[in-house]
């Protein structure tokens, strides 16, 4: 019995996020008396595969070959399938990101395992084995029981802390045989080095309050002094003010960053679906009776032109920039 | 070749859900029900190719499992342009029971593309494609934000991280569509909306397949702290605050 936890790479690096969701495993895995095994795919040298160890993981597989050069969804899941049969897992547990929503399903029914996705506690309950979800795009939360015997979670993004242990991982290479994969990868664009939105621990965030495309300068080098990434309102994108990447909501990214600014955003359900995990939430807007303020903890009724200035000007005296 | 496009039934995007029965049921009373958001965009995406007669693209079907009462969402669908309709007569309680629906469904229709939406806004689940696949044994593409068909195969657009990918892929397959894949739902027209009364929607009783998940209790978001006000007149104090209480500046 274990606890299996996927773990992806970017160009053979971890990132936090990996980092949270072996901190997850192996929290669940002691709420069940075992212990963590990471599985790990493609090419990442033994160095970076030990780090798991730092958050719990007892041992990490390391499966390495041509046939999961890309990530084919029915390759991946005969993979992490085959190892979780190997060790006898009783949970898999996903990244609930795109690379996670396209295995973690398939997985599922391999192994008729039940799913429980974007999770974003510890189990409320082994037995039965209940997860709390979110539901309804983030209106409400669903305790919901897994009722066999092998389950699958998705964790959402940073919803849980990195909890390091000393530990030592033992590294074990596995060899398995998937079968080629159907789906051809013909072309890859890809800017690197940027930090993701999807990543960010702060956001900066603005909506059809900011007039015009022109007005964007304060927003990104607020995000810039902060370290933050920039992000948008629907509306925003829709009229090309900003890259589409940047859309934001039940439609566009769901975020879950620490600190979100939300400058000339109303705050419509749709809107707030996608940044409703965030830790805190910053309003600024010129309507005292704007719906974003009964989500935000921060606020200043004002007109953003005015305030995003002198925010840029007080970041940069703190950081002594 | 022929479209399957996957609809869920949902609460209008606005809605305040609310429970009933210890918190165990939705309170349906009040709720307007919609077509899920993603589905719209990729039942328009299918009728766009559908209207290019070089894509080969015969016609689109939709497909929902659910009970009769959401017989007016699939009417919206056949209204906007869908050829026909097939509803599997089953009270959805999770996803791998309706994708198992779903995958009998294709074994008897027959498919070359398949789309489901990345996620229902209801449930949150992003899995029903992923296992519609896995249960025909078929490839799935995810988070696909554009999808052409050039000399009779499918070129599909994948979201990655910091960028895109190009993929292309042999038909059948499930393609899980979300931002981009077409700009605008399309809309009933007054025309489409007379002929969806004409359409017919095919019935299929459901195989005996079991959930596996079971929603024990609903709650309501952890309540929020009430906003802190900051003068506007001294936005400097916002910083302040934020760094001393949240200690993430
Ligand atoms: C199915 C569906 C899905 C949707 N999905 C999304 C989604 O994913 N993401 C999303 O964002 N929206 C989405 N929407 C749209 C959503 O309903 C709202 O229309 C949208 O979020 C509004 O964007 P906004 O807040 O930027 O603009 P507005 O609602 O126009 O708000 C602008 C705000 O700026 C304030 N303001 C004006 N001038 C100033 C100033 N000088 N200084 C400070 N404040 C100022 C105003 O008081 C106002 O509150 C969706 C809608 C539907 C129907
Ligand atoms: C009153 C009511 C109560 C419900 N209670 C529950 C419940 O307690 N637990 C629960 O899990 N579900 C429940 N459902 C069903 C829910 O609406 C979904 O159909 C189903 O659970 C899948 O949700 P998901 O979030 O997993 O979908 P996702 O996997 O997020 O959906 C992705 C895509 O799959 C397709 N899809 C999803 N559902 C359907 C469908 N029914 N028919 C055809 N295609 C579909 C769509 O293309 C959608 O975009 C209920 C539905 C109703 C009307």
């Amino acid at each position: 019995m274990s606890v299996l936890v996927y773990t992806e790479n970017w160009d053979g690096k971890f990132k936090k996020s990996s980092f949270e969701l072996v901190s997850y495993a192996s929290k669940v895995a002691e709420m069940m008396g075992t212990s963590a095994v990471a599985v790990s795919i493609g090419n990442v040298d033994e160095a970076e595969l030990k780090l798991l160890g730092n958050y719990g993981a007892q041992k990490v597989i390391s499966v390495n070959q041509d046939n999961l050069k890309t990530l084919d969804s029915q390759a991946y899941t005969s993979a992490i399938a085959s190892v979780a049969e190997k060790i006898g897992a009783k949970v898999i547990v996903v990244a609930n990101n795109n690379s996670g929503k396209s295995i973690a399903p398939r997985l599922s029914v391999r192994l008729k395992a039940a799913l429980g996705a974007g999770v974003s506690k510890l189990p409320i309950s082994t037995s039965p084995f209940t997860v709390y979800k979110r539901a309804f795009s983030g209106g409400a939360y669903a305790d919901v029981v897994l009722k066999t015997d092998v389950k699958v979670i998705t964790l959402a993004q940073n919803s849980f802390d990195v909890i390091e242990t000393a530990n030592n991982a033992v590294i074990e290479k596995m060899d398995i045989s998937v079968d080629a994969p159907k789906t051809q990868v013909k072309e890859v664009q890809k800017q690197s080095g940027k930090l993701l939105l999807t990543d960010a621990e702060i956001v900066v965030s603005g909506g059809r309050g900011m007039k015009s495309a022109d007005n964007w300068a304060p927003i990104v080098e607020l995000a810039d002094l902060l370290g933050g990434a920039t992000a948008c309102s629907r509306p925003v994108s829709d009229e090309g003010w900003r890259p589409h990447d940047e859309h934001t909501g039940q439609t566009g990214k769901i975020i879950a960053p620490n600190l979100y600014f939300a400058v000339g955003i109303s705050g419509a359900t749709q809107h707030i679906a996608g940044v409703s995990s965030s830790k805190y939430i910053v309003a600024i807007n010129n309507d005292k009776s704007a719906p974003i303020f009964e989500v935000a903890q921060y606020g200043i009724v004002g007109d953003a032109q005015k305030v995003l200035p002198q925010l840029v000007a007080a970041v940069k005296e703190i950081k002594g920039k | 070749m022929k479209i399957l496009v996957c609809i869920s039934n949902v609460p209008d995007t606005t809605t305040k859900v609310k429970f009933v029965d210890g918190d165990t049921k939705l309170d349906t009373n009040g709720i307007q029900w919609v077509i899920n958001p993603w589905d719209e965009l990729s039942l328009t995406r299918a009728l766009e190719l559908k209207d290019d007669a070089s894509t080969g693209v015969k016609s689109v079907t939709v497909a929902h499992v659910g009970l009769a009462t959401s017989e007016p969402t699939i009417r919206k669908a056949l209204a906007i342009g869908a050829d026909d309709a097939i509803r599997v007569n089953a009270d959805p309680t999770d996803a791998y029971n309706v994708a198992a629906q779903i995958a009998e469904v294709v074994k008897k229709e027959q498919f070359d593309i398949i789309m489901c939406g990345i996620e229902s806004s209801d449930f949150n689940s992003s899995a029903v494609g992923s296992m519609v696949a896995e249960f025909l044994g078929m490839p799935s593409v995810s988070a696909v934000s554009n999808l052409k068909i050039e000399n009779g195969t499918a070129v599909i657009t994948r979201e990655i991280d910091g960028g895109k990918e190009i993929i292309s892929v042999p038909a059948p397959f499930v393609a899980i569509v979300q931002k981009g894949i077409a700009k605008e739902p399309r809309i009933a027209a007054m025309r489409g909306i007379m002929m969806a009364r004409t359409k017919a929607i095919k019935l299929y009783e459901p195989v005996a397949i079991d959930a596996l998940t079971e929603t024990a209790k609903f709650e309501m978001p952890a309540a929020r702290a009430a906003c802190k006000f900051v003068d506007a007149e001294n936005p400097k104090q916002l910083i302040e605050l934020l760094q001393a209480e949240t200690k993430l500046i």
